[in-house]
């Protein structure tokens, strides 16, 4: 199947990963500096980024995560291609 | 170029191929640093995520460091 | 347990239909030191080992099956529409005779994944030791992959990836600092 994804597709895309990218290294420094407050703040307020991000990513593009961590449209959109190794 | 180290092979008159001057290896920025500690300063997410991490304390960009021979 | 999202955790491209990168690429899908390798050990660590390091195992364990699926895309971007005679080309005659296009978790040389690949000690030291080499050999196979390729979006994702491993590397020395239980004592900030 081929769909031409527009690019504003691609550019909150990478606005999330830029975020959760953040999410990551914070976790893993986290992980070995459990006391360093300012770094959980920060971690909490990117937290709140992602979610925003990603509600609007799956208003738009349907649903990022599935087991019901995302709502699902009617019809089940959740194995709509394309698929993140595709785009 | 800090972490980037070289060292000269030995050459010998019978090694056929030219010899290709310094080797190069790294000793990247986490060697230096046992513990990381609070409060380095960040890179902003798009930068980051570019970078492949989120302080720049803890970034090594890398290139092939050889000539081209062909 | 695990939940998928429908991202990549870095935007991968690459530049031109390249098959004879892909037959290298692969050996961080299925090599030694490759992604499902590092994912599957440090997981598997998990079982035997301080709670205190738990979490991190099991957060850079994760990230790894990210990178796994970095790795399978560019393999499967450099070989998607890919021509028999071009895999033929690209050295990858016998790979096609087996597998067509299928990504197969082997090494660069061919050699099928094998659970020798991970090492569990039980002693948390080796084990956390063994990590810190694994992180490093995978930064230089990123490097020796990034010397022969030519291909400026792939070098990009490749950079990402090895940049990856200093930040284990480091976080598994911190386990090891943490394991010590010096950091009370010692003045670290």
């Amino acid at each position: 199947m081929e769909t031409n994804l527009p690019a504003e597709y691609y550019q909150l895309l990478e606005e999330l990963q830029a975020v959760d990218f953040v999410l990551v290294e914070l976790t893993l420094y986290l992980d070995t500096h459990p006391n360093d407050t300012a770094s959980i703040q920060q971690f909490n307020h990117y937290a709140q980024e992602r979610k925003k991000l990603k509600k609007a990513i799956e208003s738009k593009y349907g649903p990022m995560q599935q087991y019901g961590n995302s709502y699902s449209g009617t019809p089940w959109d959740w194995n709509k291609a394309p698929w993140p190794w595709q785009v | 170029m800090k972490y980037v180290k070289s060292y000269v092979p030995y050459h010998s008159p019978f090694d056929p191929c030219p010899p290709i001057g310094k080797k190069y290896y790294r000793t990247p920025p986490h060697l230096y640093m046992t513990f990381q500690p609070y409060n380095l300063p960040q890179f902003s997410p798009q930068e980051a995520l570019k970078k492949g991490t989120l302080w720049p304390a803890l970034y090594d960009y890398y290139e092939n460091p050889y000539d081209r021979r062909s | 347990m695990w939940i998928y999202e429908k991202k990549l955790q870095y935007p991968v491209k690459v530049s031109t239909c390249n098959p004879r990168l892909a037959k290298f690429l692969v050996e961080q899908y299925g090599g030694a030191d490759g992604e499902l390798a590092a994912a599957l050990r440090y997981l598997n660590q998990r079982y035997t080992i301080p709670d205190k390091v738990i979490g991190l195992l099991t957060d850079i364990g994760t990230e790894e099956f990210a990178h796994l699926e970095m790795i399978a895309t560019m393999i499967y971007k450099l070989t998607k529409d890919a021509t028999p005679q071009q895999m033929r080309d690209a050295g990858l005659d016998a790979h096609y005779a087996n597998h067509d296009s299928a990504l197969f978790y082997h090494n660069a040389d061919g050699v099928p994944f094998t659970a020798a690949y991970i090492q569990a000690k039980g002693d948390p030291i080796a084990d956390l030791y063994e990590d810190i080499a694994a992180e490093e050999k995978a930064r230089a196979t990123y490097q020796w992959l990034i010397d022969m390729s030519d291909d400026p979006d792939l070098n990009d994702g490749l950079r990402f990836l090895r940049e990856r491993e200093i930040i284990h590397s480091l976080r598994f020395r911190e386990a090891v600092e943490i394991l010590k239980q010096e950091r009370d004592q010692k003045v670290f900030f």
